[in-house]
């Protein structure tokens, strides 16, 4: 069982070829590392293996998958606990991962840029999805958050999850597949 | 889907946005008196067409916060990865923002037509016409909502996309108005509305897809 392939997939911007004949294949633990410089097609790749794109060739699958990238979507006007609560049946393993147990009161748009950066990791934490894809989930992040992070990823690919991380930044996630894209 | 729907209906209510066309309804309604001036016939033979006008673009007013918020945000894709098709989410929309608008509508329309001078006999047709007319309208609103969700400067297409569109809700509402039901006027707005609503999730659907390329 996969829970991730991309086969063959291209993928076009605005008339431009970002990749293609890209092959990748996630099973139960497996880890990928996206990598290249800004503008090269990272976040198009998450994009395309979420579905939130087409593949202009080639074919993707995926067992259920969350996502976490620049965008928040969580209601700016909600106190964080309740805004992740539309989401999920119980955000409390994601509160608790990302150390934003203090922060539940708080309104979302009140929280800072690192804040917001850990809500989007908790509601992915907290998912229970098997695949999760990460744009830039370092980005924002400082030290203790960066390290609570790569503990939530250890622990997902210990218990069989999958990752498509895309990053710029060092990432500690030992024994991934790195894939350089351009 | 109850959740959306509840989350659209929460959305709507929040900060007060929904009040914005029913004071807009009531203004348009307090307004034309003053222009065609206090002939109580006069008002009462053209005050039901003022009111359908008046419920159009005050139908319009939202346009700006039905998709746009979410587009931008990351929720419908969110959404899109929890399982929701963006037809369902569509019609979650329709019907949150019906329940924050149509209602509403219906119950502003009462003091308008005491505004207006028109006669209770009218305002009864005015309330079943809205009845039948508002879900057509917020689907049109959501068609459009979704289709120039991401544009700059939305708002005039969007009055410009839309408005053609409502014409044939103006026509059959406010004629049944006038002259009752002996010309069909009712079923053919029932007929209409029922046409925008039943396409508008799939177009929006389909809007909210092509508008993530």
């Amino acid at each position: 069982m996969k829970l991730l392939a991309l086969r063959g997939v291209a993928c076009l911007r605005g008339g431009r070829l970002l990749f293609e004949g890209l092959d990748l294949v996630l099973g139960y633990g497996g880890t990928a590392l996206v990598k290249g410089p800004n503008g090269v097609g990272k976040s198009s790749l998450i994009r395309v293996a979420a579905g939130l794109l087409r593949a202009a060739a080639g074919t993707v699958e995926r067992a259920e998958a969350a996502l976490a990238d620049e965008h928040l979507a969580l209601d700016e006007r909600q106190p964080l606990g309740r805004a992740l609560a539309f989401w999920l049946a119980d955000p409390t393993p994601g509160i608790a991962a990302m150390g934003l147990e203090g922060l539940v009161e708080v309104p979302v748009r009140m929280l800072s840029t690192g804040q917001r950066k850990r809500a989007a990791l908790a509601r992915v934490i907290a998912s229970g999805a098997p695949l999760w894809l990460l744009d830039e989930p370092g980005n924002g992040l400082d030290a203790d958050g960066l390290a609570r992070l790569e503990a939530a990823m250890a622990a997902h690919r210990l218990a069989g999850g999958a990752i498509l991380a895309a990053t710029h930044q060092p990432l500690a996630l030992p024994g991934a597949l790195e894939l350089s894209l351009a | 889907m109850t959740g959306l729907i509840l989350r659209e209906l929460r959305l709507a209510l929040a900060g007060g946005a929904a009040a914005l066309p029913l004071i807009f309804f009531l203004l348009v309604a307090t307004l034309f008196p003053f222009a065609v001036g206090p002939d109580g016939a006069l008002l009462a033979r053209t005050g039901g067409g003022a009111l359908w006008t008046a419920a159009l673009l005050a139908a319009l007013l939202p346009v700006d916060r039905l998709v746009e918020p979410d587009r931008a945000s990351g929720v419908l894709d969110q959404l899109h990865l929890k399982g929701f098709g963006e037809e369902t989410v569509a019609l979650a929309k329709l019907i949150g923002h019906w329940l924050s608008f149509g209602p509403p509508l219906m119950l502003a329309a009462i003091p308008a037509a005491a505004l207006l001078k028109m006669p209770a006999e009218t305002l009864g047709r005015l309330e079943l016409g809205l009845a039948i007319g508002t879900p057509g309208l917020a689907a049109l609103s959501l068609g459009v909502a979704a289709l120039t969700a991401g544009l700059r400067r939305s708002g005039a297409l969007a009055g410009l996309l839309l408005l053609p569109l409502a014409v044939p809700l103006l026509i059959f509402g406010a004629g049944y108005l006038e002259r009752g039901n002996e010309s069909g006027a009712l079923q053919l707005l029932g007929a209409v509305s029922l046409l925008l609503v039943a396409g508008a999730p799939f177009a929006a659907g389909a809007a909210i897809r092509a508008g993530r390329d």
